[in-house]
């Protein structure tokens, strides 16, 4: 079966640290003012009946991804495991796909091509997991194959309450966030 | 000609066509090009070492490529990161390539605090700094010379103070922080806690944490095992003025009027008390004091309480039902920063009793006992010279009997001539920032003025260097080999600090120095070794240690023990009596209160708010701040204001917003810098709040340097804990004036 790279984001357990963020822009060498990854704190009610919801986000890597149907380049493109990547060679910086994206997930980088999540592929080739994943010290990012019924990610996403970020957008994302 | 492809875009085709032909950019208007997801390159060799970041210690693993270090990764075989890493053991190298950092030996130049100073040599710094610790010795004797150390690197300087006959070595890490905790329990079981704390958090059903904010609080085996626990169900009460990370995952949040956590703790016993929810077996086997404590609280109902802390009687019944209804596996988390109002160690006096109530000492789930794996030093032939007078960290009527280290701010008042037994001269500071860390900045500047001698031994340019007369730039931890860590823990374990890459410009490893400098007053004598490489692994080999495997791993892993009851371990109570002390006989014979009494705060003055101060996760208070990976997610402090209370300020024309910068001004007319607000519903109306160590004065900092505002600068008063010397510094107030529109 055809490998479908997704995350789940453990809500519950994260305590919006930032260790994905920083891990982030040293393994990918990101430019300084450039985040692949970020921390959203949501705060809903009145003081002192308040909930909070903490969510490492990131590329969706959605199955129906807007920024590869708006990237007049051809750059943009879906990669291994439903991955969506960037070609740096391909890309112009013309910013169609930042325009899309309805997550702000991608920066332009400082040498003109914008950047965004690849789930480091490049790690992932070699068995390895992600950054993020591996250095999270809440164990609140778990990634895997969803295609894999087995799988730690496909498993959570199948018996965990869950949701995804604007559904509504029909991006499909494979990113869960679980409450 | 290398273009890259902005340039190529800016300039356009038209003068760089001949050329495109010849690259792949022709064919990717044809879909040619292969896509492909780039690979950082971020892979090197890896040198397995310590953390340094904050005082945890994790293991972690440098990748180093063309001599630079790209990454800095958890280590898996460490116990203490078991491979994964907070923000800030992650951004390491934030540290390492700062462009502020300390290269050259510097001697000061004009008046101390002026901070101008001449780069010199090695010798010329070490020589200066020789001969007036030499002077001072001849004049005050020896132990008029005082070593405030905090760090790793600080033990070649311990070992220093040693040879030269000084007993005056402090941490502000004691009475600043974590002392009124250590001596809570020390009184109750016999015992202080320690770093890491002896806690099982992994295997707690419900966790208590009373104004800890573990999760910004980035203690990383506790994050791991506080998370670990929410896995499994467990479930939080969290008590604090303000909705911590911790209290948004909390069953119950108790926002408590600041200052009145003893008042709730009482509350709580009388519930667990009086509905019988008490471990009776555990107590009568090991503790003394029960029938007191009973009648102690009778009348602490949580009615009572609530006229006090704010917070509900059904509140107050619920919570305690929950953490009753767990025990033994139901944690009090004793907390780490602690010095709050200056009856510090009576509030953990009550968390420790809370805990006994639970039965939760020695239990799975509760408390537990760590083992520590011992090393033999390195031989040293000549004998250490004894002190001839104690240390001088207690006024001269004396005081603090229960204080089982040395007190750092004590240090700090025995250099204002006729304070303490005798008076200071001397200090040297090891990499901590003293102006940031003791209480009240203008006394500290008072004891500064009257040293005949202060040495700074820093990576950075922290405030302290400014008012020192020699700074000493100190090696950063990916640059230097220190001595092995051997904490206690359930694990118990061995780890190595090993350097990673060589020592920017002329910075040197705290080793190098103190052995420089022992050799510069005679001491050489003590410093046999060659360097901390050769000294580790003569330990190493001492104890029986694979040296070559134990510098490829980074960690030596001992035998664990019994922890616990459950693991066969029976409950271990360590006080005179052998007995849990519910009832104190050493305090009531001291003259204070045998079971903790709650007195109420005192209020500040109308229309300021109590300041109060913690943590983000990204940052270890003033150390971090000028780090500029860490800043990115996190650029500087803000100052969090009640929602309700920021609609009508005084002062302010309209409703205060979020990102709009005000300044704050304390009771005595202190002032901070401008810093942003945060208008939030997450803090009381009465308080506001603070991350730590923002609000830098040290212009060298230049990224650091007048960002956000300093809760040091605004606490000129504090209260001293008169049982163990504590400094509790909850006790100031602010009013908000505004600073312009954000810029």
């Amino acid at each position: 079966m055809k490998k479908r790279y997704a995350m789940a984001v453990d809500t519950r357990r994260c305590v919006g640290c930032n260790a994905c963020v920083i891990s982030c822009k040293t393994e990918n060498a990101l430019p300084e003012g450039g985040f692949r990854d970020w921390v959203v704190q949501e705060v809903s009610g009145k003081f002192p009946d308040l909930a909070m919801e903490i969510r490492s986000e990131r590329c969706n890597h959605c199955s129906a991804p807007s920024c590869v149907d708006a990237c007049p380049t051809g750059a943009s493109h879906v990669a291994e495991g439903g991955v969506v990547g960037v070609t740096k060679a391909k890309c112009t910086g013309c910013k169609a796909c930042i325009a899309a994206c309805p997550y702000g997930a991608r920066y332009v980088h400082p040498a003109g091509y914008a950047d965004k999540c690849t789930f480091c592929l490049h790690r992932v080739q070699l068995g390895k997991q992600p950054a993020c994943v591996e250095t999270c010290p809440t164990r609140s990012l778990t990634f895997g194959d969803l295609s894999d019924p087995g799988s730690p990610v496909a498993q959570l996403v199948a018996s965990r309450r869950h949701k995804v970020l604007a559904p509504e957008r029909g991006t499909e994302p494979n990113v869960f966030f679980l409450a | 000609m290398p273009v890259n492809r902005r340039q190529f875009i800016q300039i356009g085709g038209a003068a760089l066509g001949g050329a495109a032909v010849a690259s792949g950019l022709t064919t990717k208007w044809w879909g040619l090009d292969r896509d492909r997801v780039a690979d950082p390159a971020t892979d090197g060799e890896t040198v397995a070492t310590f953390c340094e970041l904050c005082f945890w210690g994790c293991g972690v693993k440098a990748h180093v490529r063309d001599g630079r270090v790209t990454k800095i990764v958890g280590n898996p075989d460490h116990p203490l990161s078991r491979g994964m890493l907070c923000p800030r053991g992650a951004g390491g190298t934030g540290l390492l390539y700062d462009p502020d950092r300390l290269t050259r030996p510097l001697v000061r130049r004009r008046e101390r605090g002026e901070d101008v100073f001449e780069p010199v040599s090695w010798d010329a710094a070490l020589n200066e700094v020789g001969e007036k610790l030499l002077r001072v010795k001849a004049r005050h004797g020896a132990e008029a010379v005082a070593l405030f150390t905090h760090g790793s690197g600080g033990t070649w300087f311990k070992h220093f103070m040693k040879a030269w006959g000084s007993p005056n070595v402090g941490a502000p890490s004691y009475a600043q922080c974590r002392g009124p905790r250590e001596a809570g329990f020390l009184l109750t079981y016999g015992t202080p806690l320690g770093s890491p704390e002896p806690i099982d958090l992994a295997n707690a059903r419900v966790i208590t944490l009373i104004g800890s904010h573990l999760g910004e609080n980035m203690h990383n085996t506790q994050v791991q095992e506080l998370a670990e626990a929410i896995g499994a169900g467990a479930e939080l009460v969290v008590v604090d003025p303000r909705f911590s990370v911790a209290a948004g995952k909390a069953r119950y949040w108790l926002p408590i009027r600041p200052g009145t956590d003893i008042a709730l703790l009482l509350a709580w016993m009388n519930v667990i008390l009086t509905e019988g929810r008490y471990d009776a077996e555990y107590l009568a086997k090991n503790a003394v004091g029960l029938d007191e404590l009973k009648a102690h609280v009778a009348d602490k109902t949580p009615e009572w309480a609530y006229v006090h802390t704010g917070i509900r009687p059904d509140l107050i019944r619920a919570s305690a039902r929950l953490i009753a209804s767990a025990r033994p596996a139901s944690l009090i988390h004793p907390g780490r920063h602690t010095t709050w109002y200056g009856d510090d160690t009576q509030r953990e006096r009550a968390m420790a009793i809370l805990a006994a109530l639970l039965g939760s000492w020695g239990r799975r789930g509760g408390y537990l006992s760590f083992g520590k794996m011992s090393l033999p030093a390195y031989p040293v032939a000549k004998p250490m010279p004894h002190p001839e007078r104690k240390e001088a960290d207690k006024p001269k009527a004396g005081g603090f009997p229960i204080a089982g280290e040395v007190i750092a701010s004590g240090l700090c008042d025995a250099s204002v001539p006729g304070s303490a037994l005798y008076d200071l001269k001397a200090w040297i500071a090891y990499g901590c920032n003293l102006m940031q860390a003791l209480p009240s900045r203008p006394q500290t500047i008072k004891a500064i003025q009257n040293l005949e001698l202060l040495v700074a031994v820093d990576v950075l340019p922290a405030e302290i260097c400014g008012w020192a007369d020699v700074v000493l730039p100190e090696a950063t931890y990916l640059e230097r080999d220190d001595d092995v860590a051997a904490p206690a823990y359930k694990q118990p374990f061995l780890a190595l600090r090993q350097q990673v890459v060589p020592p920017l410009g002329e910075s040197r490893p705290g080793w190098w120095i103190a052995k420089e400098l022992a050799g510069k007053v005679a001491l050489g004598e003590y410093f046999p070794w060659k360097d901390a490489r050769e000294y580790v692994d003569a330990r190493l080999r001492a104890g029986g240690h694979d040296v070559a495997k134990a510098r490829a791993t980074g960690v030596v892993l001992g035998k664990p023990a019994a922890s616990c009851e459950e693991e066969g371990l029976p409950v271990q109570i360590a006080t005179d009596s052998k007995k849990i002390e519910l009832r104190s006989a050493q305090l009531a014979q001291l003259g204070f209160d045998p079971i903790p009494q709650y007195y109420p705060p005192d209020d500040g003055p109308p229309g300021h708010f109590r300041l109060l101060a913690g943590r983000a996760p990204t940052h270890t208070f003033g150390r971090t701040v000028n780090n500029r990976l860490l800043a990115e997610p996190y650029p500087e402090n803000e100052v969090w204001v009640n929602a309700d209370a920021a609609r009508a300020l005084p002062g302010f024309d309209g409703p205060l917003r979020t990102g709009d910068r005000v300044m704050l001004v304390n009771q005595d007319g202190a002032r901070s810098g401008p810093v942003r607000a945060k208008v939030t519903e997450r803090i009381r109306g009465d308080c506001v709040f603070l991350v730590h160590g923002w609000g830098q004065t040290a212009r060298k900092l230049r990224y650091a340097y007048g960002r956000g505002a300093s809760d040091t600068a605004l606490t000129t008063r504090y209260k001293t804990d008169p049982i163990m010397g504590g400094t509790g510094m909850n006790v100031n107030f602010v009013k908000l004036e505004p600073a312009g529109r954000s810029a």
